[in-house]
């Protein structure tokens, strides 16, 4: 999980063009939209490109895409439960 | 007649304004100069990675086009309006795009598939509200643009207008900006004519073709 969330942080970054930030400058649990990183809808669209092209992982009810996106640790925890399933 | 109160340059990987260089030495590359130019000019905005090349560089000859100057605060948001142009339009980023969608297409990059959305990002980040308008031809034409941006000028509430060129192709980019407003009391301010843009633009890479 730990290093799920270090490399989901590395490719938001890369993915979303977030060059004046850090790994280390995302917290697991910090929000990514609005009041955390400020992220916007083309954001949440790259972040659904971005499961699908590493992880092979498809947002299957678009109604569920706030709470995945909550966090990298949210991401994280989708991740592992659609790649197990 | 509207006088030209400021002017900026950027072309070979060199920022200037009203003539003078601000930098040399930056990358020569051209995402590497961008984003080195937007620290040079001490432009802090988390959007401005996000951009597109065309954005990138209009958002950098507006900051040099009005560093120092308060234009919307002196007159209002909607009095300022903004008159760009280019050969390229946005097909720099569509070839990038294009290229995305043999896999899975980049929404961050589809937003960025029309020219106008330059004219978009520097009124966001300079809070213009007034007319806008982007053009697309062959090379920079001093005597239409200058027309049109009189026309502008011409109507109710516009005061000023950010107008010239804004053109990316690969590493190939040309800049060329200035404002015009409609009144000033610096005697030095040329007249709004099309000889005075075109000298302008000349005055330091010799021609008016933008691709040359």
């Amino acid at each position: 999980m730990e290093q799920l969330m270090a490399d989901l942080k590395k490719q938001i970054i890369e993915a979303l063009n977030l060059k004046h930030l850090t790994p280390e400058d995302i917290g697991d649990d910090q929000p990514l939209f609005v009041e955390g990183l400020g992220l916007d809808s083309i954001d949440a669209l790259e972040l659904i490109v971005l499961l699908q092209q590493h992880y092979n992982v498809k947002l299957v009810n678009p109604k569920d895409g706030p709470q995945i996106f909550k966090s990298v640790k949210s991401i994280a925890h989708y991740i592992k439960l659609h790649q197990t399933a | 007649m509207a006088v030209i109160t400021s002017y900026c340059r950027i072309q070979q990987y060199t920022l200037s304004g009203q003539g003078t260089t601000i930098s040399g030495n930056l990358p020569t590359d051209l995402e590497g100069f961008l984003n080195a130019a937007m620290k040079v000019l001490s432009i802090s905005y988390p959007k401005f990675y996000k951009m597109d090349y065309l954005s990138k560089l209009g958002v950098l000859g507006t900051e040099i086009l009005l560093t120092g100057l308060d234009i919307v605060g002196r007159y209002g948001a909607e009095g300022v309006a903004l008159v760009l142009s280019n050969a390229y339009a946005s097909l720099d980023t569509d070839r990038r795009y294009f290229e995305t969608t043999k896999t899975i297409a980049s929404p961050a990059l589809f937003v960025y598939t029309l020219p106008n959305i330059v004219t978009g990002e520097i009124c966001i980040k300079y809070g213009i509200k007034g007319e806008n308008a982007f053009f697309v031809m062959p090379r920079f034409d001093p005597r239409m643009i200058a027309g049109y941006v009189e026309a502008v000028l011409g109507q109710g509430k516009t005061s000023a207008c950010i107008a010239g060129w804004v053109d990316v192709m690969g590493e190939h980019h040309d800049v060329f900006l200035y404002l015009a407003e409609k009144q000033t009391n610096d005697p030095a301010a040329l007249a709004h004519t099309p000889e005075h843009l075109e000298k302008l633009y000349r005055a330091e890479y010799g021609t008016v073709d933008g691709r040359s």
